[in-house]
């Protein structure tokens, strides 16, 4: 294992969005805050999802979870797809690194810039929105699994695109409406009935409604039923991102 | 042997990029890969590089499998690649602080990155991003992040395709100095005035196929001409029949003769040419180029 190689590249890809923090971290945290604004102000008096839980309380886990998985997916998905596109990923298929250490490299920085966004969200949202904690570990847990999964998504997109229209696709017809009606906005238990069944065969439904349990304590399924099916997706996703990795496909001719 | 290439095969769908190559690049050997375009060299030097797989064969960099022992086998290998490419986000000494950390060496590498961004005359320019330096010292960059780990192999890919005259030198100059420390250097050029100049042996591709392998000197030795050109003083001369098949060009006031190297003597040639009452200032000869070598090999028309 080249763990200083490994190291190297995580560093790099931190430092790279620590670059440009004002597009990679504070814009994200600001928009998330004018969709609190909007939503918490026109909803709540209308919507309560949970008893005793106000609508702003239950919409601000949603959107920190949305806002660090969907900054995981850029993290990953723009860098390699910036070095695929401009030719400097040839610097790293050159060096002595695994598809395991590319992974983990990638992966980690996702996290970090995750975590850093949804961190500042929180903080964010503290001054206009009383947030109860219930979990702190369960918030950590879901949190690392979100991005780490995103992460991998933004791996595998930015290889198999060619162009950034295909990135593009990929994020605005899968992930973002995936990301949308996983129950950021609402409980999926107040769907009606189709919407409420397809709502669970989405995996990012778990992940959202997991992290949430680690603010509220109350949850739409079971946590250990989120925990589970989160970290089958993760070992899935990063199943099919590490094959393709070995491979080489698209990326070594 | 620092590289040893067995029975290598590419496909590209149905294009045969890369057709049975099999050669030996000795240790400490200055080697000159040659071809026209398309000709496949680059995706030979991306197979040695490991950043094409070849679709049959194997290849070995200093006895390491590039596709078993990968890690090993880059470690050894140096590539500076043909194209400008650059990370746009990080200074020069970033890159090369980075690139020595994917290769695992950490701080005790900054003397070598110090020594580096001298000898390549980069030194001023350590905080300066990449996008903001001139062509001419992002190739520098580019070959001095090739070195960061100081592989004993080095593949120049087409290193001065496009530099003015004075980097062209500077790289040369460099390049024999590695090659005089030991290292083994691969260069792939359009150049044939600079593989002439650098290389020891040189092998052409052509469509893929390897269609010459040999010491840069019996390569040359393989033609067996020479021209002679005539500054002449007689006008509308008629040219005698024995020599009208060697005639390369004539016009006004020059001619020049495509001369067998055994079979014409010049000294016959001459008498023949007085004979016929051509008379001429000045005479003198050229010896065959790798140029020429190139062309008769690959059958083109000199342009």
């Amino acid at each position: 294992m080249n763990w200083y190689g490994l190291y190297t590249l995580f560093s790099k890809e931190v430092w790279r969005f620590l670059k440009v923090a004002i597009q990679t971290l504070l814009t994200p945290i600001v928009t998330v805050l004018l969709y609190l604004l909007v939503f918490s102000s026109v909803l709540s008096s209308h919507v309560q999802v949970y008893e005793s839980v106000d609508y702003a309380a239950f919409l601000v886990p949603g959107l920190i979870m949305m806002t660090i998985i969907q900054n995981a997916f850029a993290n990953t998905s723009s860098s390699l797809f910036q070095a695929k596109t401009i030719g400097s990923i040839v610097f790293i298929l050159l060096a002595p690194l695994s598809s395991w250490e590319c992974y983990l490299a990638y992966v980690g920085a996702a996290v970090v810039r995750g975590l850093l966004v949804g961190i500042g969200v929180w903080i964010a949202a503290l001054w206009f929105v009383h947030l109860p904690l219930h979990n702190l570990l369960i918030l950590l847990i879901f949190s690392i699994l979100g991005s780490a999964i995103l992460g991998t998504l933004g791996i595998i997109g930015a290889i198999v695109s060619e162009k950034w229209d295909h990135l593009s696709a990929f994020q605005n017809f899968v992930i973002l409406p995936l990301s949308f009606l996983s129950g950021v906005f609402y409980s999926v238990n107040n769907l009606p009935g189709i919407w409420r069944e397809i709502s669970h065969y989405n995996p990012f439904f778990y992940m959202i409604d997991g992290f949430r349990y680690g603010f509220l304590g109350v949850s739409d399924v079971p946590i250990i039923t989120s925990l589970w099916i989160t970290t089958i997706f993760m070992i899935l996703v990063a199943a099919i991102c590490l094959r393709i990795l070995q491979t080489g496909y698209k990326v070594r001719g | 042997m620092s590289i040893l290439i067995q029975q290598v095969h590419k496909y590209y769908h149905n294009l045969h990029a890369l057709s049975e190559i099999d050669f030996n690049i000795p240790q400490g050997c200055f080697f000159g890969l040659l071809g026209p375009n398309g000709a496949g060299k680059s995706t030979l030097i991306n197979i040695i590089a490991g950043l094409v797989y070849a679709t049959q064969g194997t290849i070995s960099v200093m006895g390491h499998d590039v596709r078993q022992q990968w890690r090993q086998a880059r470690q050894s290998l140096g590539v500076v690649p043909q194209e400008l490419v650059y990370d746009p986000f990080f200074t020069v000494n970033e890159l090369l602080r980075l690139q020595s950390g994917y290769f695992g060496l950490g701080r005790r590498n900054q003397p070598w990155i110090k020594e580096l961004l001298e000898i390549l005359d980069l030194s001023d320019k350590t905080k300066v991003t990449m996008g903001h330096l001139s062509g001419g010292m992002k190739r520098r960059a580019l070959i001095a992040q090739a070195l960061v780990h100081k592989p004993p192999i080095i593949v120049l890919d087409e290193p001065t395709a496009g530099v003015d005259v004075e980097l062209r030198q500077m790289i040369w100059a460099f390049s024999k100095r590695l090659h005089q420390e030991g290292h083994t250097i691969i260069l792939t050029t359009h150049y044939l005035e600079e593989a002439e100049t650098l290389c020891e042996q040189i092998a052409i591709l052509d469509q893929g196929k390897m269609i010459a392998l040999d010491t840069t000197h019996a390569l040359l030795g393989r033609y067996p001409y020479r021209m002679l050109k005539l500054n002449l003083t007689t006008q509308n001369i008629k040219i005698p029949s024995t020599l009208a098949e060697k005639v390369q060009s004539l016009t006004q006031n020059e001619l020049i003769l495509k001369l067998h190297r055994e079979h014409d003597p010049i000294g016959a040639i001459l008498e023949t040419l007085r004979d016929a009452g051509i008379h001429f200032t000045d005479l003198h000869t050229e010896e065959p180029n790798l140029e020429d070598v190139f062309i008769s090999l690959t059958h083109r028309e000199k342009s």
